[in-house]
């Protein structure tokens, strides 16, 4: 295992994920948007409006990179082309943060789109960290591993969650990247206790929160059955388990997640407020 | 201990007919049929949401409706093969090619081989470009092996339908109603704007022998093979008129750039 220095370098403040249609509003009056993220696969063409963009915000902002392809659950080996172009992006970008999630979207069959789940037993934590290494090591950094919104169980599972993140962190040496709302998703969804869960996480090992929004369905037994869609505002539980983790454990980077359905910069702009009332609450009470 | 089962849940996640994988449970340990769906509906949904956003012009054409169906059928039978899905839905101009519920409009494929040619303009490599009078200075006895370097995100498209004024006509206010006939398309982004125009049904074979490296007396010999009137000079000044020239070289002279 290759040794990293857990660290973030983006403020203790709102962000949020950058989409195109926002760069006027975002360069004209950013408002309390203090760091932007990106979906790393969107920017890794060969050039054009993407990179100018990216290249002109970067400036002005610091830049959360986020991958959603890099498969790191996934049982084969890492696809190395897509690693080095991963690698080619934070070259240049050289973003305050990387991050990827704790799921697997590539099989042989090719690359499937969507973030699935894996049984949390000391084989798979060994597999993912190993993979986490990897990453790092191509990278030449330390990655936040983000916990997942899950919709499923598996029967093998040996572990709960928070404690096989633990066991990935300890051996890979990455960070953790804590959504707030896929603790609120996976908790409704496997009948669990969301403040539970996060007074278990190891919150000393996170450098960013995510926060976003869901959907609301049932399963076939008329159960709660939340979807993770970021696609609209975060709901109240999630703000007020998101508040108890700030008076908790103090300020920490916090993302808001709209990625379809993707609303007026104004809608955006206060859920970042919101998050900012939050965060500014806890530093003026700290003062 | 070995790995999880990837295989069987990525079969059972592609087939909706195939039952959920032994040891995918809901929390009391029964079957997790309908949260299993969850993750079904995911991969299509979002794979049929890439190609909305790739294709919007054929997407007009056919309406959501018939779009959004024909698009499940294709994400199934291509799904994407690496995780760049900003260049996802390459083979779907050949996909419609060969889809008989759209038989009824012979241009559609060639609809989708422009928004995609588009798209890949828009996604290649950034390239100076330099003024086409570079190409004035090379001295004549030299033009026949002048090299011309392109632009990385030039693109051709030809069709026997008029493709370019059914695009525009679906996407450009007051845009005029496209005559049949057929149409050849030049696609290039020189800096951050990309531009699109007409050029001569006989240019695309011309243009991709530049692309290809061939000399201009090579490129413009085959052409005049195939037409005896190729005028070569006409087809220069389009082509140069696009803003796509990146270099000049002669073929066998070490220094690369003619004087001037």
């Amino acid at each position: 295992m290759t040794t990293h220095t857990h660290q973030t370098g983006l403020p203790p403040k709102p962000g949020v994920g950058y989409k195109p249609q926002h760069i006027e509003a975002i360069l004209d009056d950013p408002g309390p948007v203090a760091w932007l993220e990106i979906h790393a696969e969107n920017y890794m063409g060969g050039g054009g409006v993407p990179h100018a963009q990216m290249r002109a915000l970067s400036e002005r902002f610091p830049i959360s990179c986020h991958g959603v392809g890099l498969s790191i659950g996934g049982n084969g080996p890492l696809d190395r082309d897509h690693l080095d172009r991963l690698r080619h992006l934070v070259e240049w970008l050289k973003p305050a943060m990387f991050s990827e999630h704790l799921a697997w979207s590539t099989h042989e069959t090719g690359f499937l789109n969507d973030l699935l789940p894996l049984p949390y037993t000391s084989r798979t934590a060994q597999h993912v960290a190993d993979h986490i290494d990897e990453v790092q090591t191509v990278l030449g950094r330390q990655m936040l591993l983000e916990n997942p919104s899950v919709y499923v169980a598996f029967a093998e599972s040996t572990m709960s969650e928070t404690d096989f993140l633990r066991d990935v962190a300890q051996r890979s040496g990455c960070g953790l990247l804590l959504d707030v709302n896929n603790v609120y998703v996976s908790a409704t969804n496997q009948h669990y206790d969301p403040d539970a869960y996060l007074r278990d996480f190891p919150m000393h090992l996170v450098g960013e929160i995510h926060l976003g929004g869901h959907d609301a369905e049932e399963d076939d037994r008329g159960d709660p059955l939340l979807i993770d869609t970021h696609d609209r505002e975060v709901i109240d539980p999630v703000w007020a388990l998101y508040e108890t983790v700030i008076a908790r454990h103090g300020a920490m980077p916090t993302l808001i997640e709209w990625d379809s359905d993707i609303p007026d910069w104004p809608v955006l702009e206060g859920e970042a407020r919101r998050a900012d009332a939050i965060l500014s609450g806890v530093s003026l009470a700290a003062e | 201990m070995t790995l999880p089962d990837q295989t069987a849940f990525t079969a059972a996640l592609l087939d909706p007919a195939q039952p959920v994988p032994d040891g995918i449970v809901n929390p009391d340990g029964s079957p997790a049929r309908r949260r299993f769906d969850v993750y079904r509906n995911n991969v299509v949904a979002g794979l049929v949401e890439a190609l909305q956003a790739a294709y919007p012009t054929v997407r007009r054409i056919v309406g959501e409706k018939f779009f959004d169906a024909m698009a499940a059928v294709y994400v199934r039978a291509h799904p994407p093969t690496d995780p760049l899905m900003i260049l996802y839905g390459a083979e779907l101009p050949a996909f419609l090619d060969g889809f008989p519920p759209a038989a009824s409009l012979p241009y559609l494929p060639d609809v989708a081989r422009l928004e995609y040619a588009r798209r890949q303009a828009y996604h290649a490599p950034d390239a100076a470009t330099i003024q086409p009078e570079r190409l004035g200075a090379v001295p004549p006895e030299e033009l026949d092996r002048a090299v011309l370097g392109l632009h990385p995100s030039l693109r051709i498209v030809a069709s026997d339908h008029p493709v370019l004024s059914i695009w525009r006509f679906n996407n450009e206010e007051g845009a005029a109603k496209p005559e049949p006939g057929a149409e050849a398309v030049l696609i290039c982004r020189p800096d951050l704007s990309l531009s699109m125009r007409a050029i001569p049904l006989d240019a695309p074979a011309f243009i991709a022998d530049l692309q290809s490296g061939a000399t201009l007396g090579a490129a413009a010999a085959a052409a005049s093979t195939r037409d005896a009137g190729f005028d070569l000079g006409l087809h220069l000044g389009g082509l140069l008129s696009s803003n796509c020239l990146v270099s000049v070289t002669i073929e066998g002279v070490d220094d690369h750039d003619p004087p001037g």
